[in-house]
């Protein structure tokens, strides 16, 4: 007890206003994508919120019993769940530090996701040729926006993948390029859940009388 | 096949689009080519064009990017009051057999210009200007999260402007009041170009003024200086996060709803339309979900300027900090639950309608808070009235008035009647004007001198002051009268003679105003001819209480030699009273981010797609859009983003400081 009284710790310290050795703030990238992510969720938020309101505004033409082809969109949807298991796949080399592997699984994931695109502009001009294009009606409309919009997510993140991969193969896994594969990481996930909500909400349901 | 390339080069443009048979348009015209040519000539002849490049365009240093954000909100301040005296006078005159002298077909595009130009590039700028100016400092920050993103954002802004301001002279400027409502804003009602260019400008400004927002709210996440917990925060940086966060929330809608409506106008879909099932109620409900947070993303950077000035001249702590901060998250969820009292006429019945209302009157709780909180913040205070205690006084008095009418608009019956009248349009001028117009203009006079090392002139500020505060009452206070009256909005002539006097009036007011903003551009040039008499040596002119007075006026590139360490809210003022000494030695290389001209060509990309989208000149649209996509993907190989400032270099502008605080002395 007497001891703390004696130890010099007992003192008030000086209080010093600044830092005298270099300090690095907290790098705020993951953060800010996830805040980038968060925006975008709310853009197809509307996207919902407008099919929500005009999904059933047929205007006379097809209903979406009548045009979608669930066994095919089960397909699309299985493509893009498991491209998201194989990106998990690449972030797990990554880890690693296995250059070789990472880049394996990041084309295989590329490939699926441009699968599923193909898929979707197969069921597109399907569509369009069938007369049940976005300018049929107010359901239509809604339709292709909110499934287009996530399309052409996954179309960005395909060109955003590719060009990883040269910076990959360039530059190794250097930090810069293991944050930008965290980013895309969660670009990816984000849309397969972007994707799940439009499978239940646009397919599933749009098929209900 | 000839004329089918022309098509696809030039879509409608045509020598048509060019409005000489209009002399308004015409002098305008040849007025800004003049001034532009004097502007070019000038920067050729002094060779500055190197430095306007290398220290301003390409700059990612957060100081110089603010500057610029509130420079282009001041320049475009100029168009929309030209906009404003415009419709003032039109008015003034305009009775009985006096058609006036604007045609309602360009007095239509004067109001929606006046209202996209004042919110977007006039207050959104300057909103923004003093965050990325103010907040790094206050925070003890080298620089925002991502600097390029930084500079990206301020150039997609400056771009959005610069299409608004083409519209002007190429083709025209839409008809449909700033929110461009469908159907009237749809391809059947408004089938030129006018619509296009305000969805264009305004999308490309969204997109910079999201980034930017993302970009504020991870800086000022991560980046505090240690020690600076949240409720350790100055009020100014606290209300930029909440403003941030409401931009981040709600800009996406404003992105997703003009998509809708330029699919609706460029693929023929039938989102808002009223054949095939589209719903127009539909826009005006997200219109809205985006508007109605927008007004708190512009008030509460100006209730930040006011706390930190009305603490800084009474020489106090700001009366009841916490509950400020609650006050400030409080309103900051609550806008999001009031949009539908822009429209309780669409007819969403009694139960939905008294919801919107009720939560709407509840804001005005938090926001009352504020005012008591200031107020005490003054009682007992040594006051100095200074230019921005000026501006803060009259802003409190008038903010009220604002308020209260706000809130007599929030009773649905009584919206019923005064809803799209002259009683609203006095209202949100009211509060902008006397909110974040009053805020923008102390956060200037205030942050001034730490931006270029010298004050503002006094006397042309108290000019500036006077004739904004006594015009701003002379121009509004009447619409109130006409509002009650019955008066509607965005008349461009009127029969009841018994009107005319109020217009006229209100013309006064605005010619006011103008004095005003003379006596601004005064101030700013008599300031530069007289700086060294109004030098600040000390880096802190005003006995300042917050992190960024502690550093030189203007800062170094770096902000802070060392950085800061915080124990207590008002850092600045608990630095003086432990008697801080600035540090002379022992500097070390400073980690910085290094220019890049990637944000503005990028930008510019943007801007050359968006125009060529107005235009429908599809090929090159689309070689623009390749080269938005280009520009970045080279951006992103650009690895070598940063660089050391060497010890030495810090040593010498600390010891150039050194020696100026020696010589004030």
């Amino acid at each position: 007890m007497f001891d703390t009284l004696d130890a010099p710790a007992t003192h008030v310290p000086e209080r010093r206003f600044y830092i005298p050795v270099e300090h690095h703030p907290e790098n705020g990238t993951l953060l800010g994508f996830w805040l980038y992510l968060m925006s975008d969720c709310l853009v197809f938020a509307c996207l919902f919120a407008m099919y929500g309101v005009l999904g059933r505004s047929y205007a006379g033409g097809p209903t979406g019993a009548e045009l979608f082809d669930l066994p095919l969109v089960a397909v699309n949807t299985s493509l893009l769940l498991l491209s998201s298991i194989t990106y998990g796949f690449a972030m797990l080399e990554m880890q690693k530090n296995r250059l070789r592997g990472t880049l394996g699984w990041l084309v295989i994931t590329g490939a699926l996701g441009a699968g599923f695109i193909g898929i979707e502009l197969h069921e597109f001009a399907h569509l369009i040729q069938e007369g049940a294009g976005p300018q049929r009606s107010a359901f239509l409309s809604s339709f292709f926006t909110l499934v287009g919009t996530h399309g052409l997510h996954v179309t960005f993140g395909l060109v955003w993948l590719a060009t990883l991969l040269v910076q990959l193969i360039r530059r190794g896994l250097i930090e810069a390029n293991r944050r930008r594969l965290m980013c895309l990481s969660m670009f990816w996930h984000f849309l397969d859940v972007v994707w799940i909500g439009v499978f239940t909400f646009v397919y599933l349901m749009g098929v209900l009388p | 096949m000839h004329s089918e390339l022309t098509r696809l080069v030039l879509g409608r443009l045509s020598w048509d689009a060019i409005p000489y048979h209009e002399p308004i348009l015409l002098f305008t015209f040849i007025g800004v080519a003049v001034g532009s040519a004097a502007v070019l000539g000038a920067l050729t002849y002094f060779r500055a064009w190197g430095v306007l490049w290398r220290d301003w365009i390409t700059s990612i240093d957060h100081k110089k990017i603010g500057i610029m954000y509130v420079v282009l909100g001041l320049v475009m301040l100029l168009r929309g009051f030209a906009d404003a005296i415009m419709m003032r006078l039109q008015q003034a005159m305009a009775f009985g057999g006096n058609p006036g002298y604007l045609p309602p077909h360009h007095y239509d595009q004067i109001f929606t210009a006046h209202g996209v130009i004042m919110i977007f590039f006039v207050a959104m700028p300057l909103v923004t200007g003093l965050m990325n100016f103010v907040v790094p400092l206050q925070i003890g920050a080298r620089d925002v999260a991502f600097p390029f993103l930084n500079n990206f954002s301020f150039w997609m802004t400056a771009f959005g402007a610069g299409l608004v301001m083409m519209s002007l002279f190429v083709g025209e400027f839409a008809r449909t009041g700033w929110l461009a409502y469908p159907p009237l804003s749809g391809l059947a009602a408004s089938p030129d170009v006018g619509v296009d260019y305000c969805i264009w400008s305004l999308q490309i400004a969204g997109v910079g003024t999201l980034l930017s927002g993302i970009n504020l709210i991870a800086t000022i996440v991560k980046m505090r200086a240690p020690g600076m917990t949240l409720m350790k925060m100055p009020v100014f940086t606290w209300t930029a996060l909440c403003t941030n966060v409401l931009i981040v929330a709600a800009f996406p809608v404003l992105t997703a709803v003009l998509v809708l409506l330029s699919l609706d106008r460029y693929l023929g879909t039938s989102f808002f339309t009223n054949d095939l099932g589209g719903n127009a109620m539909m826009y005006v409900n997200l219109i809205w979900i985006w508007g109605h947070p927008e007004v708190y993303i512009l008030i509460l950077p100006a209730f930040g300027v006011f706390s930190e000035v009305v603490s800084t001249f009474c020489g106090k702590r700001l009366f009841g900090y916490a509950s400020m901060v609650y006050a400030t998250v409080v309103i900051t969820i609550l806008s999001y639950l009031v949009w539908l009292h822009h429209f309780f006429t669409m007819g969403s019945g009694a139960s939905v309608n008294s919801f919107f209302g009720i939560t709407t009157m509840i804001i005005s709780i938090p926001t009352g808070a504020k005012i008591f909180n200031w107020l005490f913040t003054m009682y007992r205070g040594r006051i100095r009235f200074e230019l921005p205690m000026m501006w803060t006084v009259a802003f409190m008095i008038t903010f009220v008035i604002g308020g209260m009418t706000g809130v007599l608009l929030a009773v649905p019956p009584a919206d019923f009647v005064l809803h799209n009248s002259l009683f609203l349009v006095a209202h949100f001028h009211n509060v902008i004007i006397g909110g974040v117009l009053f805020g923008m203009l102390a956060g200037i006079t205030y942050w001034f001198p730490k931006a270029f090392g010298y004050r503002l002139d006094p006397f042309w500020g108290k000019c500036a002051f006077w004739f904004w505060v006594v015009g701003f009452y002379f121009a509004f206070m009447p619409l109130y009268v006409l509002g009650l009256m019955g008066v509607t909005r965005r008349v461009s002539h009127f029969e009841d003679p018994s009107l005319q006097i109020w217009f006229q009036i209100a013309a006064f007011g605005a010619l006011l105003i103008l004095l005003g903003i003379v006596s601004l551009i005064v101030q700013v040039v008599v300031s530069y001819v007289r700086r060294e008499s109004l030098r600040d040596r000390t880096g802190d002119p005003w006995d300042g209480r917050t992190l960024e007075w502690s550093t030189s006026s203007p800062p170094p590139a770096y902000n802070f030699a060392f950085t800061p360490r915080v124990y207590d809210n008002d850092t600045w003022a608990d630095m003086k009273k432990s008697h801080y000494q600035r540090p002379r030695e022992g500097f070390i290389p400073i980690h910085m981010p290094k220019n890049t001209g990637a944000g503005f060509i990028i930008a510019a990309f943007c801007a050359a797609c968006g125009f060529a989208l107005i235009w429908h000149m599809w090929l090159p649209a689309a070689i623009a859009f390749a080269g938005v996509l280009a520009a970045t993907i080279i951006h992103t190989f650009n690895y070598n983003r940063d660089f050391y400032v060497p010890a030495e270099e810090v040593a010498r502008v600390e010891r150039a400081r050194t020696r100026l605080m020696a010589a004030h002395v």
